[in-house]
């Protein structure tokens, strides 16, 4: 018999393995919801299966009998929107600081300690100042998920362009480089694909954001929906948007990795020399 | 004329003094190998060459003027590793010091001129062996060949100096024998000066025109760091002997062990 350590389970195994924690969550909300809506038919916390397929109906099928909006598709429009727009302006702002940052010792010298201070104040405390800065509207939300990233990257993006080896930095200016195409041509895209991973590092925090802004302040947005039906202890809403939420992280992150691989095939076979 | 002349040149850190004096003249096409033991300023010299570090004293000429405290084209390099962008294939590699001086801007050049300098970079390829690897990226190719690219790279840019540092150091004995082939036709079809450091003294005292050792005259056992290293052999090869070897390799053994 092996050490433990060394036993690794065959491909279906893997597979099978990685179903079975999934399988018996679904299981024991199976039965604890049978067991509830059986001692109580009103119960509202561990709604049964056709209640939740019910409301994910009515939220994306059915138009809404108050504003004749299709509630589902609307709320995601609205949340892909916000965070869409904060992260890619959070990026272009890690692309932008953070290569200057790295690349050049002035700039680096007189906007690294700044970006360091603003990564850490916690963004969910400035939310109020946003608020009443940019009113309750969609600036305040997109502001908040860039606070709370743009940091991340810039801090990021500037530690992957001081990573790179110094040799190559040498090698392109006996090249002929100047300042600006050694940035262009050497650092730039190089540190495009570790963007792209950073991004996609930082969307779990972009979500946070989003729902935190949009639970306190918004007309539409997944976060907003959650929140709303609250109230009215909707389960049956509340878990199919969770798990929505949680498919639509997982989308974005895979598209993310495709991308990076399409457009980087160096990148993945080893990514130095 | 001189390409190199160095006049009591001294670098110092602090109170740690690493060459001490170093006074030099280099003609246009020598093949200069420097060896020494790890710490003896063969480093810290080509630093200087490159314009990487300044001198704290004398001066360094290239063709009887300063050289540019910063790395340009006039000086060309080959380091251990991370020579080449890994970003690039093969072919971009080379072309990318021609696309730099024809494209201030982008740096990237596009249809006829952008053909020329690829013909130019596919003929360089072809004479360092690397014609059949043009679109591979440098994670595919082995040490020997990305050492040969880098050389391509390098040479592209006709510097007035090729600066090796241990360039095949990381390298088989065999591909390393190869690469010495390599190296010395360049040499001879471009009569480029060059300037190689290894730690191996037999590839310095085979293949160059011109030995150097670094090492340092005086030994002051409580401060290691008082005195600097200098020159301490200046050999012509060519006409080598066992003799010499012998000497300079108990000479560098005796002080450092």
């Amino acid at each position: 018999m092996k050490r433990l350590i060394n036993q690794r389970p065959s491909r279906a195994a893997q597979v099978l393995l990685g179903i079975l924690p999934f399988a018996l969550l679904l299981l024991a909300y199976l039965w604890a919801s049978e067991l509830r809506l059986a001692a109580n038919p009103n119960d509202k916390l561990l709604p049964a299966f056709s209640s939740i397929g019910e409301a994910i109906w009515s939220m994306a099928f059915e138009a809404d009998k108050r504003s004749g909006n299709y509630l589902l598709w609307v709320d995601t429009l609205a949340s892909l929107q916000r965070l869409g727009l904060g992260v890619l302006l959070s990026a272009l702002m890690g692309l932008v600081i953070g290569v200057a940052n790295g690349a050049v010792p002035l700039f680096r010298a007189g906007l690294s300690p700044l970006v360091m201070a603003l990564s850490l104040i916690p963004p969910m405390a400035i939310l109020p100042v946003l608020f009443i800065v940019f009113g309750l509207g969609e600036v305040s939300k997109v502001a908040l998920i860039t606070i709370g990233i743009a940091p991340f990257l810039i801090r990021d993006m500037q530690q992957r362009v001081l990573e790179l080896p110094e040799e190559q930095l040498i090698k392109a200016q006996t090249l002929g480089a100047s300042s600006w195409q050694l940035i262009l041509r050497v650092i730039l895209p190089q540190v495009l694909p570790r963007l792209l991973d950073a991004v996609r590092l930082s969307l779990g925090s972009a979500w946070l954001f989003l729902i935190a802004a949009e639970a306190i302040a918004a007309t539409e947005g997944l976060g907003y929906r959650i929140f709303l039906v609250r109230r009215y202890l909707s389960m049956d809403v509340i878990l199919p948007y969770v798990l929505w939420i949680t498919l639509l992280a997982f989308l974005t992150d895979y598209l993310l990795r495709v991308l990076t691989r399409r457009s980087f095939p160096w990148y993945y076979n080893g990514g130095k020399p | 004329m001189n390409v190199i002349e160095a006049r009591h040149l001294w670098k110092e850190y602090g109170d740690n003094v690493v060459l001490e004096n170093v006074s030099l003249a280099v003609k246009a096409g020598e093949f200069i190998t420097v060896v020494g033991t790890s710490g003896c300023g063969k480093t810290t010299f080509l630093k200087l060459l490159l314009g990487v570090e300044t001198a704290t004293r004398g001066d360094l000429l290239l063709d009887g003027k300063p050289l540019p405290d910063e790395p340009n084209a006039d000086r060309g390099i080959v380091f251990q590793r991370y020579s080449v962008f890994p970003h690039l294939n093969v072919l971009e590699n080379v072309m990318l010091g021609a696309e730099l001086a024809a494209s201030p801007f982008w740096g990237r050049t596009f249809g006829k001129r952008r053909r020329a300098i690829r013909e130019q970079a596919v003929a360089m390829l072809e004479s360092v062996g690397l014609g059949t690897a043009l679109l591979k990226y440098p994670s595919e190719l082995s040490g020997g060949m990305q050492q040969r690219l880098a050389l391509a790279q390098a040479l592209i840019k006709k510097p007035r100096i090729l600066l090796l540092d241990e360039p095949f150091g990381a390298l088989d004995p065999g591909i390393r024998a190869d690469m010495h082939q390599l190296i010395l036709s360049i040499w001879r079809q471009t009569g480029l000066t060059i300037f190689m450091i290894t730690h191996d003294l037999k590839e310095g005292f085979y293949l160059g025109t011109r030995l150097w050792v670094f090492d340092k005259r005086r030994h002051d056992p409580q401060a290691p760091n008082r005195f600097g290293a200098t020159i301490t052999y200046d050999i012509p090869l060519g006409h080598t002997d066992r003799t010499t070897l012998h000497t300079i390799q108990q000479s560098l053994g005796a002080n450092h062990d």
